[in-house]
């Protein structure tokens, strides 16, 4: 039945009766952002672990020399398939599909998504698209082998024959579509669907990264599905765009591929970038430094990001490099900006090292490095030495797992009594994090060295006389670890499943509107809203006695700064004013 | 409306200064075009959500002395359940994989789009049931 969401206002609106179907029905017809966003996070974590088991097989395949543990295809297929999961399936989908699904509506006060049936219609796509991609390991010939870039030459009818190569492209064009249609519905319901007072400059930072990646999504996902739909136009109805055989140009292909594939990263970071923000200043108990400079900076970070495609292709020849070496060093100035207002929102601040904090930490200290040899491949020279070394796979590693893993789990861990009224077991998440921390840097730090001595990506063997031996084995060892602490995670859901310990509604005492609706929230999500006079609501409402900061002032186009007014009868406990 | 119109609007600016700076110092077709693509994904909305904004009065959402009482009412028609959408769902993907396994899966899969495409427009038109 369709419902007619009307704004309540008063703590007397009757909780409004939904009776819908229940069980299978409810899930297959259910249009609430809630449960597809649920959806959307228990499907890609399941492409996360199927992803991460491809990845410990890679590892082992790789900690011997001369190892037949894999044969080449097999290799070749696994490396293929750990990487387009991760990327199309878990770390894209995870962040805008699931966490923001779920999380952006209740941030912004709304019933629901602008577009409900459009949102579930982009879930079952993404559902469709991964199995036909999973397909790929059923049919002849096993699973895609030609890299997640599926580079033109090699992904011709004539180098990659047989049908799951087909599987992986049509696969990639369905989850496109259902990418596109989240993207839309994102931008909408921030444009359409803020509540009373919730002006553009007072929403929480992971409701701006997700509006700016929701712009990059629409930058960039429809040039993905036109190059898929091209590639496999090319493979069976004759074309030859990418095949200079018929005059085509292959180069076109990775012209077309990171122009996706750059804002790609950055769809896969900012969604991240906004989890950290909105987790640091709850347990530095203190507002975000520089609410501004951080809106700003991730704009300037998605504008560049997509102006800077080619720096993947330097060893093509047929690049600018100055042009896309200056744009692309030229991030590193609004993710710095970024990280020192991280770092100064946590400066004074009255820490609390729980779980979702630690693993925000963990994400700053991976990213950081990750970013520092961003900036080194951003430079011709060092990209031409080290280009298809695991000087790449490191950074690249550390760059997504910095993101995806350690901050996608910060937000999993943050809002998990949302999702489910209940607390996850602390001491669980904190080994799942330190065994998690050892394993990463074991991992991929003897890469990089790897990647220096001259270590190429995408070999599935090397000979025994060249000295990788030790530090491969480092390598497999950490993947391991990796894995091991990832038992935590699903040993702590299955516990607080069995045993729940109750959360509350505001279990951190956190800022934003979701920590005002009840865990898990009602159909429809709140029955009643606090009034909205700062960036986190939620926190006025319940020290009103505090020094507040308004960013907007009281100019109703949102041109004021940094007012610092006093809501009460002076500083109260808690008081977090020495940001002005 | 004005904050998300001029932010519409950052887009197309920054991105017809770097397609203009690309086609010039590259002059290379494919990039120049998906840059003029970016240019007008922001231009066309955000030209028009800049005209709107000077016709219309702030909404409550635009200002930041508004109360919860300023925003009562209705704010839109939610379909709280539809089967439509995994009708369509299931329809696209049995007939992507009729290009893989055989053009018979066109059958079932057009069947399941077509009756969707009537299922969802008679339920937003009577209101909707599942």
């Amino acid at each position: 039945m369709t419902v007619l969401a009307e704004r309540p206002v008063t703590h007397e609106h009757e909780h409004e009766h939904h009776e819908g179907p229940s069980g299978l029905l409810k899930w297959l017809t259910s249009t609430d952002h809630k449960l597809i966003g649920m959806n959307y996070m228990v499907t890609s974590l399941v492409m996360f672990f199927l992803a991460g088991i491809m990845a410990l097989l890679l590892r082992t395949q790789l900690s011997s020399p001369n190892s037949s543990f894999l044969s080449f295809q097999q290799y070749n297929a696994l490396f293929t398939m750990h990487g387009s999961l991760m990327l199309y399936l878990f770390a894209g989908p995870f962040a805008f599909g699931g966490l923001a699904n779920y999380i952006l509506p209740l941030q912004v006060g709304a019933p629901d998504m602008a577009f409900p049936r459009l949102n579930a219609l982009s879930y079952w796509l993404y559902l469709g698209g991964s199995i036909t991609m999973l397909l790929g390991f059923l049919v002849a010939g096993g699973a895609a082998a030609y890299g997640w870039v599926a580079y033109a030459p090699l992904s011709s009818v004539q180098f990659s024959p047989g049908s799951a190569p087909d599987l992986w492209i049509l696969g990639i064009a369905l989850t496109g579509f259902s990418a596109i249609f989240t993207g839309v519905n994102l931008v909408t319901t921030t444009f359409y669907l803020r509540a009373p007072g919730m002006t553009m400059f007072r929403l929480p930072i992971f409701t701006w990264n997700m509006l700016v990646t929701a712009i990059l999504i629409l930058i960039a996902f429809p040039i993905l599905t036109a190059a898929m739909v091209l590639l496999f136009a090319d493979r069976h109805f004759g074309t030859h765009i990418y095949s200079t055989a018929g005059g085509g140009s292959p180069v076109l292909y990775q012209n077309l591929f990171w122009f996706f594939g750059h804002p790609e990263v950055y769809i896969l970071a900012l969604p991240y970038f906004g989890i950290v923000s909105d987790v640091i200043p709850v347990f530095s108990k203190k507002p975000l430094f520089g609410y501004k400079g951080m809106i700003f900076a991730t704009m300037s970070i998605a504008a560049l990001s997509t102006g800077v495609w080619a720096h993947h292709m330097f060893t093509t020849g047929v690049v600018l490099l100055p042009f896309f070496s200056l744009l692309s060093l030229l991030i590193a100035v609004p993710t710095g900006i970024k990280f020192f207002n991280w770092i100064g929102t946590m400066w004074r601040g009255q820490l609390t090292f729980t779980t979702p904090m630690l693993f925000c930490i963990g994400f700053l200290f991976a990213f950081l490095m990750g970013g520092l040899t961003g900036v080194m491949l951003a430079s011709p020279p060092i990209d031409f030495a080290t280009h298809d070394t695991y000087f790449v796979v490191a950074h690249f590693h550390q760059v997504l797992f910095g993101t995806a893993v350690y901050a996608g789990f910060a937000g999993l861990y943050y809002w998990y009594p949302k999702f489910f009224g209940r607390m996850y077991r602390e001491w669980m998440g904190k080994w799942h994090f330190w065994l998690l921390t050892i394993g990463f840097w074991l991992t991929f730090i003897p890469q990089y060295v790897l990647g220096l001595w001259g270590m190429p990506r995408r070999v599935a063997s090397y000979p025994a006389n060249l000295g990788w031996r030790s530090l491969n084995v480092a390598s497999t060892i950490g993947a391991y670890v990796i894995g091991i602490s990832f038992v935590f995670l699903l040993v702590n859901l299955w516990v607080s499943w069995r045993k729940p310990v109750p959360a509350g509604d505001n279990p951190w005492d956190a800022h934003t509107l979701e920590w005002f609706a009840t865990s898990p929230p009602v159909h429809h999500n709140f029955e009643k809203l606090p009034p909205i006079r700062s960036e986190r609501p939620v926190w006025d409402y319940h020290h009103p006695d505090a020094l507040t900061i308004e960013h907007s002032g009281a100019h109703s186009n949102g041109n004021g700064h940094g007012h610092l007014t006093d809501a009460g009868a002076g500083a109260g406990a808690g008081s977090s004013g020495d940001k002005a | 409306m004005r904050i998300e119109a001029l932010f519409l609007l950052g887009v197309a600016v920054f991105f017809g200064l770097v397609g203009i700076a690309y086609w010039f110092l590259a002059y290379e077709q494919g990039g120049t075009m998906m840059l003029v693509g970016t240019t007008l994904l922001g231009l066309v909305p955000g030209s028009y959500y800049l005209w709107w904004s000077q016709r219309m009065k702030p909404r409550p959402e635009d200002r930041t002395d508004a109360t919860m009482a300023d925003g009562a009412g209705v704010i839109g028609s939610f379909p709280s359940s539809s089967i439509w959408p995994f009708v369509l769902g299931m329809g696209l993907f049995l007939m992507v994989l009729s290009m893989v396994f055989g053009l018979w899966l066109i059958a079932p899969g057009a069947t399941l789009v077509i009756s969707a495409v009537i299922g969802v427009t008679v339920e937003s038109r009577r209101g909707g049931t599942i």
